[in-house]
């Protein structure tokens, strides 16, 4: 099949974004020593995304698959693209200044970033296990390194240990749970593998194909951080330098999300009646160990860290339903979930200053004093991480407890959502600190944020707010991407 | 664009504007903040009289789509329920503007914002028809009493006010469960549009169901009342909260548990509502007496005012679930009633801590002699409070009490009993306060109302005679709506459908 062989132009543009991408990781990684001020290579970076998500959009003008149905662009793969990028600009927004002042803005950071954007980009279009596995293991790599990138740090250190230590077990039981299905099915291709269960032949190793499956989704639950795979967040997100934690919390999450929606409800699609029960428990249990968890957490980054487990419990309610609804749920939590935490760990950045050093809850005394807007801002992100109307994570919640309604899942409902009252408790904490409690004797001065920072916190808080408000145009988007190409 | 979008509308933009203006001109925010606040009053004096002449439909109806899907609408309107509580809410807040005139000192800005924030919530909750709608402003109006009662409240206000976000929180998600529930059997949200389909049978809830949507709905509103055993986060709030958040908590805000009850409890689940009104009048009753006897002995002034919230609206249950038109036209009338008066004592103590910094009943004595004015409107308060005939409560305790007859002696009866306490805790607490011996500290530091403060108190003073005598200004709406909503309660679910609903053939074939 000669004429196969060769990729139409379409096909070309359907993996455009990660191409450019790839190569301008590439060229900063070779060209670093050209610049004399490392702040360019961020600003090629940011120029590189937004480009990315010109080029992600050309695309969804001409969906459809590549390179024999290894790629698949649809509504579902544009709407992760453009989160995952647009998380990757903030990311470097909120990074420049603190890598400045800790000695340490290179190209090495903004390559790799870039290069675990490429990794997300891969695994939210992959139509193919082993793609997926590709993208993961591009992301994973990269993040991993930029969880411990402040060498000299122990905190890093340990977090960047830790993280690619369990990392590598769980991406391994995911290749694992890969090749047993190669094993099984004879495809890695996920509408090959759904029509080899609708076909009724995988009859007689019924057991062994579950038993793939359920090694691959041990492998995604580590990826979201779901119970009982949940134990490395809070300890990867308390270590690493903050703009990272708050990368890791939004992009990779939402990307890694998105491989898991696809692989459940297309491949494994044919058997849900067995999984189900599995992820309803998950579900259950990653959003009380989150919110109780939290409860008592003094250390703001471990606190978030713990409040981004309860909520990926939330997205897990929406997998758990294993309908069209629920997929546009999760869609839309996912991308008001990235605005409001993004916006969150920037404020917290912000506040921690030169090597992180305020990062205690009760750090944020008076802060509503010293900076009235960014009390107010962070009020928002956190009245959103509760759920309060008019922001959007009112709205994530509401979708995803519609569609767990839906699908008859009553008790779900009701303990998901008196989960999320505890929560209110522990993001209350903060708002008490900073609106009712003075500021501390003796504490340095917190300067204004930096053009970086502040652009982020108005941008995440705007798109919170639209998102709680006009929720229309992202959920009709979302609605009408939700349903996979089967 | 009606006036009743307005309403929601100025105080809305008042809230960003004030935060806005510069802050170190306080005096500037207080103005703006009151003129706008009296301007909204003033203009919510409009809507009477299209209500009062068509009480049970909704006036100033309007209904545009917010979200296509789900079909979430802005669907408000008012009514004969809704008027007086609308009413009540936008001359309560330029009040509680005044009142904190020279109390709020520290971020003048913040304050005023959130009380306009407040009233935008209210407002909102009571003239939603949208039960997505009335959820958003139902919790929009927890976010800046939280704020209220946590950063200008007195010593244990950070626990008060978590408590209180906390409490609201859990029973409102159970009530977001439940509208979600309703959406997807319905398709809608629509309140008028839900209660019709119930109404004629289009929509059967089967027992179980109707029972468990009753109780999450009435679960969030019976925390907000609040009914006993459920009260304890309302002695912390009231008593906490500065004077201005302890008269909108006490006046406004426990109305929207008792107007969500009567609006979407009620006519939503007819049958649910019968079958669980014995106990929910227990506990309204238990309510009654418990809160009465805890009022009686508590040591600080406001805590006791808060007390006899939990008393009083335990009546407001007791009238609502009696299910006569006596008891439920008592039972709104006295929503208002205790509003006014309550919210009356909760300034009027708010005077007392002003001048002597102390809430401590054993601290005081002998204020009659060093401020006679004082004294005497605050005994005019208290006399209206614990039901004096020609003052307001009495109108209303005297209907729920007729109406709770009506059902059952001992209901009256023990209710009744609620009734003597109140003049028992009251009167101890005047005899207290304002008589006996006047210690020097009281000497040096009680002075009699001035300007402001008269201003603050006549209207509240005459609307107290006024709605005790006049009730023909009104009653009339209130009881039109009562009606309607009594007629869908009482009728026997399936009974009055079958009836309309039945094409005049197959009545024929029944035959």
């Amino acid at each position: 099949m000669p004429a196969n062989l060769v990729p139409s132009a379409s096909e070309f543009l359907r993996i455009s974004p990660e191409i450019l991408l790839t190569l301008v990781g590439t060229l900063m990684m070779t060209l670093e020593s050209m610049f004399s001020r490392k702040r360019t290579l961020g600003v090629i970076a940011f120029i590189a995304l937004l480009a990315a998500i010109g080029l992600s959009v050309a695309a969804h003008g001409d969906p459809g698959e590549a390179f024999h149905g290894m790629i698949r662009v649809d509504g579902f793969t544009t709407f992760f693209r453009i989160l995952v990028f647009a998380t990757g600009m903030l990311t470097i927004l909120m990074s420049a200044n603190y890598l400045e002042k800790a000695h340490a803005e290179s190209a090495e950071f903004y390559a790799l970033l870039v290069f675990c954007i490429v990794g997300q980009s891969l695994m939210v279009s992959s139509n193919e296990l082993i793609m997926i596995f590709i993208g993961l293991e591009t992301s994973s790599i990269a993040s991993y390194v930029l969880a411990g990138y402040l060498r000299a740090d122990r905190r890093n250190s340990e977090a960047a240990l830790k993280y690619f230590l369990l990392g590598s077990f769980a991406t391994a039981f995911l290749l694992y749970g890969v090749a047993w299905t190669y094993g099984i099915t004879g495809t890695t291709n996920l509408s090959a593998i759904r029509q080899f269960l609708l076909g009724g032949q995988g009859s007689e190793s019924a057991l062994l194909l579950l038993a793939a499956a359920a090694l691959m989704f041990v492998g995604f639950a580590f990826k979201v951080s779901a119970a009982p795979f949940q134990m490395w967040a809070p300890d990867v997100y308390q270590g690493a330098p903050a703009p990272v934690s708050a990368f890791l919390s939004a992009g990779p999450k939402a990307a890694a999300f998105a491989m898991f929606f696809r692989v459940a409800l297309t491949a494994f699609e044919p058997i849900k009646g067995n999984w189900e029960p599995l992820l309803w428990a998950s579900a259950l249990a990653t959003m009380v160990i989150g919110n109780f968890a939290a409860l008592r957490q003094t250390n703001i980054k471990r606190l978030l860290a713990y409040s981004s487990i309860a909520h990926a419990g939330y997205v897990m309610v929406a997998l758990t339903t294993a309908s069209e609804t629920g997929t546009a749920a999760a869609m839309f939590y996912l991308a008001a979930y990235a605005a409001m935490n993004l916006g969150a760990f920037a404020v917290v950045t912000h506040v921690a200053r030169r090597g992180e050093r305020y990062v205690e809850v009760n750090d944020m005394a008076g802060l509503s004093i010293r900076q009235p807007a960014t009390a107010a801002l962070l009020t928002i992100f956190l009245l959103s991480l509760i759920g309060v109307p008019l922001t959007g994570g009112f709205f994530g919640k509401f979708y995803i407890f519609k569609a767990a309604l839906d699908a008859n899942l009553v008790w779900l409902t009701v303990l998901g959502l008196l989960n999320s009252a505890v929560a209110a408790y522990y993001y209350l904490r903060i708002v008490v600190v900073m609106y009712m409690q003075p500021p501390a004797e003796g504490d340095t001065v917190l300067e204004s944020p930096s053009a970086g920072i502040a652009v982020t916190i108005w941008a995440t808080a705007v798109a919170t707010v639209l998102l709680g408000v006009l929720p229309g145009f992202v959920l009709d988007f979302a609605g009408r991407s939700a349903g996979f190409a089967r | 664009m009606n006036l009743l979008d307005l309403l929601l509308l100025i105080p809305a933009a008042g809230f960003f504007i004030t935060l806005l203006l510069p802050r170190d001109n306080p005096g500037l925010v207080r103005n703006f903040a009151l003129g706008l606040s009296v301007v909204v009053f003033v203009m919510s004096l409009g809507l009477i009289g299209p209500v009062q002449s068509n009480p049970d439909a909704y006036s100033f109806e309007s209904n545009a789509v917010w979200i296509e899907t789900p079909h979430i609408r802005y669907h408000t309107g008012v009514d004969g329920l809704s008027l007086w509580l609308v009413i009540l809410s936008t001359l309560l807040t330029p009040i509680c503007i005044l009142v904190s005139w020279k109390y709020i000192q520290k971020r003048v800005n913040e304050f005023y914002a959130f009380m306009l924030l407040l009233l935008v919530g209210v407002i909102g909750v009571f003239v939603s028809l949208d039960l997505f709608l009335f959820y958003v402003f139902w919790e929009v109006s927890l976010v800046p009493m939280y704020f209220l009662v946590g950063i200008w409240g007195h010593d244990k206000r950070i626990y008060a006010a978590v408590k209180f976000f906390l409490y609201t929180m859990a029973g409102s998600v159970l009530m977001l469960a439940a509208i979600i529930y309703l959406y997807n059997k319905t398709g809608s949200f629509d309140l008028p549009g839900i209660v019709g389909l119930i109404g004629d049978g289009r929509l059967a809830l089967s027992p179980a169901e109707g029972f468990w949507l009753f109780l999450a709905f009435f679960f969030a509103f019976a925390i907000k009342v609040p009914l006993f055993p459920l009260h304890t986060w309302l002695p912390d709030a009231h008593g906490e909260a500065p004077t201005a958040g302890s008269v909108m908590l006490a006046s406004v805000m426990l109305k929207l548990g008792t107007y969500g009850i009567v609006r979407i409890c009620l006519p939503m689940f007819p049958e649910a509502a019968r079958d669980n009104a014995p106990w929910i009048i227990g506990l309204a009753i238990a309510g009654i007496i418990y809160g009465a006897l805890v009022a009686m002995v508590q040591p600080n002034m406001k805590r006791l005012v808060a007390y006899s919230s939990v008393s009083h609206l335990g009546f407001v249950i007791l009238g609502v679930f009696s299910f006569t038109q006596a008891g439920i036209d008592g039972a709104v009338y006295q929503m208002l009633n205790h509003g006014i008066s309550t919210g009356a004592l909760f300034i009027l103590v708010g005077y007392l801590y002003e001048r002597h910094h102390t809430l401590e009943i054993a601290d005081y004595g002998g204020v009659g002699t060093v401020a006679p004015w004082l004294t005497t409107v605050f005994m005019v308060t208290t006399l209206a409070s614990v039901g004096l005939p020609l003052l307001n409560n009495f109108v209303g305790e005297f209907l729920v009490l007729q109406g709770a007859m009506q059902v059952s002696f001992g209901y009256a009866f023990f209710a009744a009993i609620g009734v003597i306490l109140s003049v028992v805790y009251m009167l101890w607490m005047v005899q207290r306060t304002f008589y006996g011996e006047t210690p020097d500290e009281v000497r040096r530091h009680v002075t009699d109302l001035n300007g402001r403060e008269w201003a603050i108190m006549l209207p509240l003073i005459v609307l107290m005679v006024w709605m005790g005598i006049g009730t023909k200004s009104f009653l009339p709406p209130i009881t039109a709506n009562n009606q309607k909503t009594l007629e869908m309660v009482l009728q026997p679910s399936g009974a009055l459908n079958a009836a309309t609903t039945l094409p005049a053939k197959e009545s024929v074939h029944a035959r």
